[in-house]
């Protein structure tokens, strides 16, 4: 079986994230690091494989993203996955979703493409449930969309069962139960489990993992399918939130708290 | 004026607030066109809904040839129907299956596609710009679609919804959908009980508890229901087991905009701000002076949430009267 891993490099959210002049996400001068919503799509694909005891399960993480998204890959096989795809390209910069779930499209057809001769393509692509910068929740819709598979998405519990794939997804008004066939596209959310840490032994072994390193033309992309000058979206201005004025602290005592409170609430007409 | 496409969001026929929100978005842009995508016996009382706040129009979509599958066919029904309707613009609920609806009608109609926006003004001749809060709230941004119909998700309370008679005429649609958009089955669906508290990401107040609660959310759903309150978590308290994940207010929960939010036994980790940052109002009780959450206050109170709230909510109740 073959598994994809999709990961994304985004900036630390703990750290002051910016755009750049022409109003992309700045990925380079805000350090990054493998998406912590991500982190569960690996563990998710990590289990399947464990799971899958005897049969040969590769897992491939793959992520799209400038020179230092390698980090992201590199992470996902530090936890565990056996390769991985760094498809990076200056043309890819200030993608949209649509691009995005391009590129990522047409390398997980090119990963299939390659396992074709041993185990017939790839049997599934997971995703994790958001980007923590952009947090669309898009991009794994899209990708079952170009890819023609089925969308089992949100997941927070998933079952396998050969090829057939049950998972419990969390939906707005209704907890649903979704079946399908593989092959398919599988996101995952912060529910499914805790994502392990890389071991000492996985951090060396993954110095020796096979990390490919392709550009749009390996992918059968052209340059202007995708980046900023041709997104179909086009941001007009970002602007920094001004910092929340500070406000009133209290501390309680002997009740004072709940008065004061109380008091504050009724000023503001909440009560 | 060109038709503006406005998916509905309701349960069993019960329209949603956002739908409301959208229409009068909808109206701003040019004539809304609401489309009620569900089982036909339950369209007359969505249209009536609907028409009091502008829908000039409303495609009906039996939903008996869709139902049973994930996300996929709604997108099919829609990206026909506008290519019938050709609308100026597509707004869709910024719920998770409206924005997976959304991603998949984007590339069916190769248009742009913008979600979460928080407001959605017209512009001179062009597509209309949209604001969306990012990065946990610290920046806003503008933006417009560049190419095809524009696709924009809005998030709830992202206008005030705004009575207005249109005529509702209802039109039925018949989409053909295709077997490939039939391969996720919906094999069970549970429905959430309803809490009788306002809906959690619709509501104008929000109390939520944190790890500081330790398990015990009674004084918070006191709180709650004294202000009328929605009922939120943070998620420590919801990965402690004490609320279920539907409760859950963060970037990997729900994101509240609501008038006034309090915080309670929530430090106020990155992952929580993301959520409700963009309240009006905030207001916190924690017992550690040096919680993160203070820094972004109205008011706080350094206190045992377990003495203070419960005090609160008598003297709240009794003012009430």
């Amino acid at each position: 079986m073959n598994i994809v891993v999709c990961v994304k490099y985004v900036p630390d959210a703990t750290a002051d994230r910016q755009f750049e002049s022409d109003n992309t996400v700045d990925r380079v001068g805000v350090d990054g690091l493998l998406s912590e919503l991500d982190e569960y799509a690996v563990e998710q694909a990590l289990q399947l494989k464990e799971k899958a005891e005897g049969d040969d399960v590769t897992v491939t993480a793959l992520c799209v993203g400038p020179e230092k998204a390698v980090d992201a890959v590199r992470k996902a096989l530090q936890m565990g996955a056996d390769k991985a795809v760094h498809v990076t390209d200056e043309a890819i910069a200030g993608s949209d979703y649509v691009a995005t779930s391009l590129v990522l499209a047409k390398a997980v057809e090119k990963v299939g493409a390659e396992a074709l001769s041993d185990s017939g393509g790839v049997d599934l692509v997971v995703c994790g449930m958001a980007s923590t910068d952009a947090s669309g929740s898009v991009v794994p819709a899209m990708l079952a969309e170009r890819l023609g598979l089925p969308q089992v998405t949100l997941a927070s519990v998933i079952e396998t069962q050969g090829d057939q794939v049950r998972i419990k997804r969390d939906g707005d008004t209704a907890t649903e139960v979704i079946g399908a066939t593989m092959p398919l596209v599988l996101s995952v959310t912060d529910q499914s489990g805790e994502a392990r840490y890389p071991s000492f032994k996985g951090i060396m072994a993954a110095k020796k993992k096979p990390l490919e390193t392709w550009s749009l033309g390996d992918i059968g992309v052209e340059a202007d399918q995708v980046g900023l000058s041709v997104a179909w979206t086009e941001v007009e201005e970002t602007t920094a939130r001004p910092p929340r004025t500070a406000g009133e602290i209290v501390t309680d005592e002997d009740g004072s708290g709940a008065t004061a409170l109380t008091e504050f609430l009724a000023a503001k007409k909440f009560i | 004026m060109s038709e503006v496409l406005v998916l509905i969001d309701h349960v069993e026929g019960a329209v949603r607030k956002p739908t409301y929100e959208l229409l009068t978005i909808a109206k701003r842009l040019g004539e809304p066109s609401a489309v009620f995508i569900g089982p036909a016996d339950q369209a007359a009382e969505a249209t009536e809904k609907v028409k009091k706040y502008g829908a000039e129009k409303v495609y009906v979509v039996d939903d008996a040839p869709l139902k049973g599958y994930l996300v996929a066919p709604k997108a099919e029904a829609l990206q026909q129907l506008a290519e019938k309707a050709s609308p100026s613009v597509i707004l869709i609920p910024s719920t998770a299956e409206g924005k997976e609806i959304a991603g998949r009608l984007a590339i069916k109609l190769e248009s742009g596609l913008i979600t979460d926006a928080v407001d959605v003004q017209p512009s001179d001749g062009g597509a209309p710009v949209t604001t969306q809060s990012v990065f946990a709230g610290s920046y806003t941004v503008t933006a417009k679609v560049t190419k095809g119909t524009p696709i924009i998700t809005v998030k709830p309370n992202s206008a005030a919804p705004e009575e207005s008679a249109g005529a509702g005429a209802v039109e039925e649609f018949s989409p053909t959908i295709s077997d490939a958009a039939k391969t996720a089955q919906i094999v069970a669906s549970q429905p959430r009980k309803a809490t009788g508290r306002p809906e959690l990401t619709e509501a104008a107040i929000v109390v939520s508890g944190g790890r500081g609660t330790g398990g015990d959310f009674e004084p918070i759903e006191n709180l709650a229901d004294a202000l009328g309150a929605a009922v939120g978590a943070s998620r420590a308290a919801v990965d402690s087991g004490w609320m279920p994940h539907s409760f859950q207010v963060g970037q990997t929960g729900k994101t509240v905009s609501p008038q006034l939010y309090v915080a309670n036994g929530i430090s106020g980790a990155i992952q929580h701000r993301a959520g409700m940052q963009t309240s009006k109002t905030i207001v916190a009780v924690n017992k550690d002076e040096e919680a993160p959450i203070f820094e972004l206050v109205d008011f706080g109170v350094v206190g045992d949430l377990h003495k203070v709230l419960p005090t609160a909510t008598e003297e709240i109740n009794k003012r009430k009267g």
